[in-house]
Order: C-alpha cells, then structure tokens, then sequence
C-alpha cells in the first residue's frame, strides 16, 4: 500500500491580506505555509506508514510553481514521494478533486489518502469529500482520532456539539484531518537536505485527463468587510462598570 | 419557473431552528419549494413548512443519518423533480452530506457558508480567510447547491397555504462507512456556531478549571463557552470551543470574551458577532478596538460580578 496526502498551500494566518485587481489577493510579501489542517494531515500519514508497514507516503500538491516549496516540507518531514498537478490558472473544487484523483489512480496500490478537512484560504470545505466520491471510496471529515485495524481503518471524527462518531472504512479510504488529531513535527536539518534531492513528479492538468478546466464556480470580486467602527470602554469601578454593562447590553443593544 | 429544494435538518427529531433561515430565504424568491424531510412521521414539522409548494417525505426502513444513503437519495430527488436550486444550512453534517450529494448529482456545484445569495444572476457572497475579506463568486453549473450560514438570514414566520405530501423511498446504498459508536459529550453543549450568545475565554482564564465562572455566566444566558487557540493549545479548553480562523467562525448576537487579547487569528472568527463584549485587565489588547463594550478589569473580578447583575436583567 501506498500511502498519499494532499495539501494546499495557502497564505500565513497572521498575513494582512490585500487586493489585487479588485479579484485576487496581492501575493507580494506573503508568507505561504503549508495549510494547518494538512500538516495534521502529513503527520497521521507518516505515523500510519510506521504502523502498517505501508510502503511509501506521496505529498501531492495542485497549484502554481510556487507551491513546490510545500512539496519540499513534506517531504523533509519524512514523505518519499511528490507529486505537483501544475497549473497557474484558477480551477474550481469539483476540477482539483478530479485532478487529484486521477493523478492518485494512477498509481494502482494506493490506500490510505490524508487530506485537511478544509483549507484556510477559500474555506470551500468540500474537495476531500469530492475526492473519495470520485475515486468511489469511503470518506471521513473532521477526524481527530485514527487507527488501523487489520485492514481496517477506525477514526473518531467530531460532529455537532462536542459529539463525536466513531467509523470503520476499509482501505482504500479518505481521512479529512482537523486539529487535534496529532502534533505535526518540525522537520529536521537532515530531511530538509534531503529533502531538496528528491525529483518532483510533475502533471499538467490535460496530462490527468481534464480537457475542460474552465472554473463553474469563480471569485467575481474580492473586498474587504466594512469595518465595525471602535466601541467604546466603560470607565469606573468594576461594580459599576458591570452594572452599566448589564444595562446597556439589554436596554440599548438589545441582545439579552 | 424553476424549482428550489431545501434539505430541512432534523436534529435527534427535533425541527432545527435554522431551518426557518433557508425557509424564510427561499419564501422570498418567488420559486416552487420543495422541502426534503427524512422522517417516519411528517406531522410534527408540517406547521413549519406552510407556505412550501411540496414536502417530500423520505421514507425507509432506517432514517437515521447515512450519509451514502442520504446523498444518494438527494441526488435522485434532484434529478427526479428536476430542481435548479438546492439548499441547507451549512451544519456539520452539511459538511459532510453536501459534498456527497454534489458528486453525485453530477452537473452540479456546491458553495458552501454563503452570507448572501443572489438567485436571479447566480451570485453568491461568502467569506474567505477566515472572514478576512468576502468573496463574490458566479455559479454556472445547471445545479447550484447552497449552504447558509447560520444566523445571517432573518428567519421570518412561515408562509401560507398547506403543503401536498409526496412519500419518496430511501434509496438503499451500500454503506462505505460504518457508524461503530456516538460518544456524546459529557455536558450538554450548545453548538457554537449556531449559538445565538457565546461567552469566551482566553490565556488570561490561567486554568481549565477557571472556566467555570464562564460556563455559570453562559448557563444563565442559555450561551455556549467558546476559548481562543491560546486557551485551547495551553489545555484550558478543548479543541471543539476554539473560535478563529483554525477553529470555528461564529456569529452570535452577543459574544463575551473573557482574558482574549485578540489575536488576529481570533478576531477573524468572531468579529462579525451582533454586539462584542471585551473584559481584559490589559487597556492596551486589540480586543478592544472590536469590541462595543469594554471593560478593564481583572475577569477573576469582573465576570462573577457581571453574572450577579445580568440574573437582575435577563
């Protein structure tokens, strides 16, 4: 079995985002990092292949030249394999589940896939879904306990309220991460130089068989939110300040 | 004329509140609605879906949530009453659910947590980044299936007129995942992203034990307890109560937080709450720039106090 997962790069969490061309955000001085929920993701991967003997994890990434940098933190995590789907232009979710799915059929001894339950750009929350349904095989989102059973594999996954499902799927099967789930671990200086030794295999989009890749669902315009304007601080005593909150919480803002 | 669907969401049997959000929206379009309901028996919902053209009754041997099953089920109702629109509430099991549905109703597409729908031109506003900026996006698939946020569309009382019944049979899929177990949580927690006030606490709660004071504050208000990263990584809380870009977004009318500086990671989470309430001994944490109401102080000090005052006004 192979083990694959699937990551996206996306800008810092810190990063103050502004905005190109009214459509995009402006990509000078930003920070890309490795999307968080997919480094649970590249975690869980490594561990599993340590667990059941599988015989390789591939980091696979879709996106611009720039993203082969992520491609390079897995593997100097410990992952052997990297794929790149390339591509500079904007594709929707249903064609980046599809290209990643066909670029993991491919290889006909793939199991176990990993992938962050939502990436933290587009929040879009769908592509990990889309990609087990495409490739006909069993998905779990918002995992934060896995382990292999046989051939089996068992996760704990959060649904409403603090509740949480406990599922089997067989293998082959998608696991969406989330927080939680593991601890990602820095890569080491050793990995890194290695890492930056390993051949990257790369796809077009018309190599994974998507003729059409023109975008259904597209961005028409990028803004900002109107900004809420600066409240204000009570002043006083504690005791007081309190009791003024209380009123001013149910008599001018009505919320209570 | 095209037709709208709605998935009404039923939580342990119980008609969930938002789903008067995606009634209420669709009402408004002008369009034929079809509300889909997974349930033996339809009565007890039937006075919420008045004004609705037709409510499509799945009937089964086992209704409880699968989510081949449903997504299967979905997909042939789609197909069957030839519906353009299909919409939700953008829930956890959304999450899950909406996704299946999408691929496997095929010339369909899916935006999810939208903020604002525009079914005549197809147009959608969602948050991105977290909510650090919004994003209008077209839809030109044949099917466009939706999700709302919750809590952002006014849910008004129903329409008019009393819906027909069509029974539809559950479509009998081979499940690809087996529930083992549902472990529930220990206290009953109110969902915080559906939660209409949340009280909130950050680093400055120096203990998990010390949320105790938030959770008497948040049982008076009928609030769930919501924590920031800070909070979450240093085990004051567990992950299910982080609100910020690498937890939950929530939108309450009213949201309370407690010892959170206000990271920007947090703010992005919360910020487009009703009315933001700040208690912070620090004058100088951003939290205050977001918030309506600040008051500085130590919450040791401040959040028993304000409990004592809010049991006189609620």
């Amino acid at each position: 079995m192979n083990i694959y997962v699937c990551t996206k790069q996306v800008p810092d969490t810190e990063a103050v985002l502004s905005i190109k061309d009214g459509k995009t955000i402006n990509e000078e001085n930003i920070k890309w990092i490795i999307n968080p929920y997919d480094e649970y993701a590249i975690e869980e991967a490594l561990q599993a292949k340590e667990k059941s003997g599988a015989e390789s994890v591939t980091v696979i990434t879709l996106g611009p030249q720039r993203t082969e940098s992520s491609l390079r933190t897995g593997l100097a995590m410990g992952a052997q394999n990297a794929i790149h789907v390339e591509t500079e232009e904007y594709i929707d979710h249903k064609t980046t589940a599809k290209a990643l799915a066909n670029a993991i059929k491919q290889d006909e001894n793939f199991g176990i896939i990993f992938i962050g339950k939502q990436a933290i750009d587009d929040d879009s929350y769908q592509t990990h879904i889309l990609l087990a349904d495409y490739l006909g095989i069993p998905a779990a989102t918002n995992v934060t306990a896995f382990s292999l059973e046989g051939d089996k594999v068992i996760v704990e996954r959060e649904i409403d309220e603090g509740a949480k499902e406990k599922i089997e799927m067989a293998i082959p099967c998608v696991v969406g991460a989330t927080k939680g789930l593991n601890t990602p671990r820095y890569a080491s200086l050793m990995g890194i130089m290695k890492a930056k030794k390993v051949p990257i295999k790369k796809f077009t989009l018309q190599d994974l068989g998507i003729a059409d890749s023109a975008a259904k669902i597209k961005p028409e315009k990028l803004y900002a939110p109107p900004e809420k304007p600066a409240g204000r601080v009570l002043e006083g005593e504690v005791e007081d300040t309190v009791k003024e909150l209380a009123k001013l919480l149910k008599e001018e803002a009505k919320v209570l | 004329m095209s037709n709208l669907g709605i998935y009404i969401e039923l939580k342990d049997g119980n008609f969930k509140k938002s789903n008067k959000e995606t009634l209420s929206f669709a009402g408004k379009s002008g369009k034929d609605i079809y509300a889909v309901v997974f349930a033996d028996d339809i009565g007890p919902y039937m006075d919420e879906l008045k004004g609705v053209k037709k409510v499509i009754q799945v009937k089964g041997e086992n209704l409880t949530y699968q989510p081949d099953a449903y997504a299967d089920t979905m997909a042939k109702i789609i197909k069957d009453f030839d519906l353009e629109y299909f919409l939700g509430i953008f829930s956890a099991q959304a999450r899950d659910l909406f996704p299946r549905i999408t691929a496997r109703t095929g010339n369909a597409g899916l935006i999810n947590d939208c903020l604002e729908i525009d079914l005549e031109n197809n147009l959608v506003i969602r948050p991105v980044y977290a909510g650090k900026l919004l994003c209008q996006y077209s839809i030109a698939e044949e099917v466009k299936i939706l999700t709302l946020r919750p809590n952002v569309f006014p849910a008004a009382e129903g329409g008019s007129g009393d819906p027909e019944v069509t029974e539809f049979d559950l479509v009998k899929s081979e499940p690809k995942t087996k529930i083992l177990e549902v472990i529930k949580s220990e206290s009953k927690k109110i969902d915080l992203s559906e939660a209409e006030i949340i009280v909130s606490g950050g680093r400055g709660m120096k203990t998990k034990e010390n949320f105790a004071i938030l959770e008497e504050m948040a049982a008076l208000l009928n609030a769930g307890v919501g924590a920031s990263r800070a909070a979450v990584d240093s085990e004051y809380a567990t992950y299910d109560m982080q609100v910020g870009q690498t937890g939950k977004v929530v939108n309450p009318k009213l949201y309370i937080a407690c010892g959170i500086s206000g990271a920007i990671q947090h703010l992005v989470g919360m910020k487009t709450s009703k009315v933001i309430v700040a208690i912070n001994k620090d004058p100088e944490a951003p939290i205050f720039k977001k918030a309506d109401y600040g008051i500085v102080a130590d919450l040791f000090k401040a959040v028993p106090l304000l409990t004592e005052e809010l049991k006189a006004v609620v």
